[in-house]
């Protein structure tokens, strides 16, 4: 495998350009099956620019992947439909390049891009959420293999997932930061279980997953034996990226829904909720512009600390819109589209009705960091505050109460 | 639990051209050098000692910020005598200004008393001549309306002009006038609405005691004072472009309230200890600190997307500008009420700077249109009529 720099000469917009006139004319979108020409531009090195030669990238810099959409948008080439894949782009493909084998970055990263294999996530448990190094799902060693047994919870995908990042205990004698893995899961294995975990909104993204006897082979390993906590971090790192990372238009989020139904219903308006609404217009237009300095930052190579209040100030919002919208509904606010649990393939924040809107958003402060955990984060890394004395750190994971 | 990425609705709303939010090096370097007179020349204990005087206006200071730095010509061009700078640049000074509670009129003359001149005939001598002494810094100006004036309001009537160009009436309120040599009055006259330059020294001013130590106020009163009218195009355009102005930069001098309120603050619970911890340690503080600290940044966003609209000139200046006041005013007010607070005992104190930053961001809520004018204002620009 070659790895190539970003000072590697001509890699530059225009270079990214020819290429993907060359990827066209060599698989024209029009006559090439969908899967063919995604596996062709994985090949052509555009799949994402940044990710080294070989492994779908050209080594350029991540500014340059803009360049390569924009063009292939243009010729009307199918994508590989990133919203349907989101936790193997943002989450397992990042790791499997910083930590992963060669044999295991050519074996996993080709498909994950095409979408040929979903991958879901599992880190969260019933009784380690916020606190998820005290996980307990164990992974012995048996020979070249490891037999993993535990409960997950809160895994979206699971039921269409070929491949799962997991973390496990493999040594409680260590503290609980000390004695965890990391891994690849083939979900096809006979002792993994998906159940659906049906949420307040009524329907189920998300899965519970019981691991009985799992057996994952040592060459799935990713890591070091008892590095995973340290692995786990760039994967909740680039979470946190992910999130933080997207242009937004003006009233793009939950606020456009609260405004068309202010603007499409005058019968509804009142002073109190008029002001209320102003507020969050502000509020949201400003969490927006914050959201884009961060992105400045990113792009003028200088990232500062407040991409991690962009996800705070996003559940606060969704949460507070949400709840003026179905207020501002009065009547119509006592219904609610359907309590049917299905099973949606894309999660759409702002899409069904007010209710559901209202609802979704409770998540909003939960899901990938709870605003709590990420208020900590802040005032100890950002404002340098002194950490809470903690008596759960240095002692051996099976001492800790429990 | 992972986080879906969000999804992008559709709007009827058009989303502007992407202001530019950061910093430039010559905006840092401009910033380095304000800050560096003013941590000489202006700490928080010789604003304390220069408020409870005569005269709160330090003239030696003003000379060298406005003179030897050009902070005072920034917005004038250089065939007027001034840096011709931009927007951005003035609001870099005034987070500067704010972050020290600074006793100067920087906001009034170099940017309200400035822009009104700039949006009348600059070709005018009277005009340029004025603003070439503006710019400079050896005149001091004050655009004499009520601090609390907004932009979006119609023309103030407290000032009659005769057809000899002798101003009669009272203005209450117009901060730093104390400070002024010369009254950049609206008036109105036999020819409507205009702009008068009046002698300071040919009015009435009398001092209240003000809230904020820091910007006194005062009234003034015309009794047929001589005064001279400036050629403008649409003198009631050119005040109202001022107040606008005025308000979007008011913003950046709210963030630098924020800005030290935020790090003295955690300066303070990092050393101060209290049941064994340092009092920055307990979560219930912390959690307040981390919700501020959001509230900063995203008034630094909020207050550049002001200042890089009006340095450009952009179709979205109104709307950037009542978002960017409807935001920092309480984001300013907010921090400097948990700097008290947070500071217990001490922050109650008249010896500890707190209350002088509580008492500027406070004024500076009612100042140039309250939180709650800009959200009207918005109402109408974004199209989000009020009921009935």
């Amino acid at each position: 495998m070659t790895t190539t720099g970003t000072d590697e000469p001509g890699l530059d917009a225009e270079e990214v350009r020819r290429r993907v006139r060359e990827l066209l004319a060599a698989h024209d979108p029009a006559t090439t099956d969908r899967l063919g020409f995604l596996r062709a531009r994985f090949d052509a090195g555009l799949a994402w620019v940044h990710f080294p030669e070989g492994l779908g990238g050209l080594g350029a810099p991540r500014a340059l992947q803009a360049v390569a959409e924009a063009e292939l948008a243009a010729a009307g080439a199918p994508d590989n439909d990133p919203r349907r894949i989101g936790i193997g782009l943002g989450m397992a493909a990042p790791t499997i390049l910083r930590y992963g084998t060669e044999e295991q970055r050519g074996r996993f990263l080709r498909p994950l891009w095409t979408g040929e294999e979903v991958w879901c996530q599992l880190f969260s448990e019933p009784d380690a959420g916020s606190d998820l190094a005290s996980l307990r799902t164990r992974a012995v060693r048996d020979g070249d293999d490891w037999v993993v047994t535990g409960q997950k919870v809160w895994t979206s995908n699971a039921h269409n997932a070929r491949w799962a990042i997991l973390i496990a205990r493999t040594d409680p004698e260590m503290p609980k930061h000390r004695g965890i893995t990391y891994f690849v899961c083939d979900m096809t294995d006979p002792g993994v279980e998906v159940r659906p975990l049906r949420q307040i909104t009524g329907e189920a993204e998300f899965n519970e997953v019981f691991l009985t006897g799992v057996r994952i082979p040592d060459a799935y390993r990713l890591g070091d034996i008892g590095e995973g906590w340290r692995v786990a971090q760039t994967t909740l790192m680039n979470e946190r990226v992910a999130i933080g990372g997207t242009r937004v238009p003006r009233e793009g989020g939950m606020i456009g829904a609260a405004a068309a139904t202010w603007r499409a219903r005058p019968e509804l308006r009142t002073p109190a909720l008029h002001d209320r609404l102003l507020r969050l217009w502000v509020d949201s237009e400003v969490a927006r512009l914050t959201a884009e300095r961060v992105r400045q930052q990113l792009a003028a190579g200088a990232p500062g600390p407040e991409g991690s209040g962009v996800k705070l100030a996003f559940a606060r919002l969704n949460q507070q819109i949400s709840g003026l919208e179905l207020e501002l509904l009065g009547e119509e606010g006592l219904r609610y589209s359907d309590w049917s649990m299905t099973r949606p393939q894309i999660v759409d924040f702002y899409g069904r009705d007010a209710g559901y809107r209202y609802l979704r958003a409770k998540g909003n402060s939960i899901e990938g960091g709870t605003s709590e955990i990420l208020r900590t984060i802040i005032a100890e890394r950002v404002l340098g505050l002194p950490a809470e004395p903690r008596t759960d750190k240095d002692v051996a994971w099976k001492d800790l109460p429990r | 639990m992972t986080t879906p990425t969000p999804q992008t609705l559709s709007t009827s709303q058009t989303t502007p051209a992407s202001p530019d939010l950061l910093y430039s090096d010559v905006e840092d370097e401009l910033r380095a050098s304000v800050r560096a007179l003013l941590s000489d020349r202006c700490p928080p204990s010789a604003v304390l000692a220069r408020c409870e005087s005569d005269t709160p206006y330090d003239p030696e200071l003003w000379r060298t910020l406005a003179g030897a730095l050009g902070t005072a010509g920034l917005l004038v061009p250089e065939r007027l005598g001034g840096q011709g700078a931009s927007a951005r640049e003035a609001a870099v000074v005034l987070e500067e200004l704010g972050a020290a509670v600074t006793p100067v009129p920087f906001l009034t003359s170099a940017v309200l008393a400035t822009c009104a001149l700039l949006g009348c005939d600059t070709k005018d001598e009277a005009v340029a001549a004025l603003l070439q002494q503006l710019a400079s810094g050896e005149t001091v100006a004050a655009l004499a309306v009520p601090f609390t004036a907004a932009p979006g309001v119609p023309f103030p009537r407290a000032v009659r002009a005769s057809s000899d160009g002798e101003l009669t009436g009272t203005l209450t309120s117009v901060a730093d006038a104390t400070a002024a040599g010369v009254l950049v009055v609206p008036a109105v006259g036999p020819e409507g609405p205009g702009l008068y330059a009046v002698e300071a020294a040919a009015a009435r001013i009398t001092a209240p005691v003000p809230l904020d130590l820091t910007r006194p106020i005062a009234d003034v009163g015309l009794a047929g004072a001589p005064a001279r009218r400036l050629e403008a195009p649409d003198a009631a355009a050119a005040l109202d472009g001022a107040l606008r102005a005025g308000a979007g930069l008011l913003a950046s001098e709210q963030l630098g309230i924020a800005q030290w309120c935020l790090e003295t603050t955690v300066q303070h619970l990092a050393e101060r200890h209290q049941f064994g911890r340092p009092v920055g340690s307990f979560q219930a503080v912390k959690h307040r600190l981390a919700d501020l600290w959001l509230e900063v940044v995203s008034a630094r966003a909020a207050a550049r997307a002001a200042a890089d609209a009006l340095a450009s000139g952009s179709d979205d200046t109104r709307v950037a500008v009542a978002v960017a006041q409807a935001y920092c005013a309480g984001v300013a007010v907010h921090a400097a009420e948990e700097c008290v607070q947070l500071h217990g005992g001490i922050g109650m104190t008249w010896e500890h700077p707190a209350h002088l930053f509580l008492k500027r961001a406070k004024a500076d809520e009612a100042a140039l249109g309250t939180p709650g004018h800009h959200r009207t204002a918005l109402a109408a620009a974004v199209d989000l009529p009020a009921a009935g």
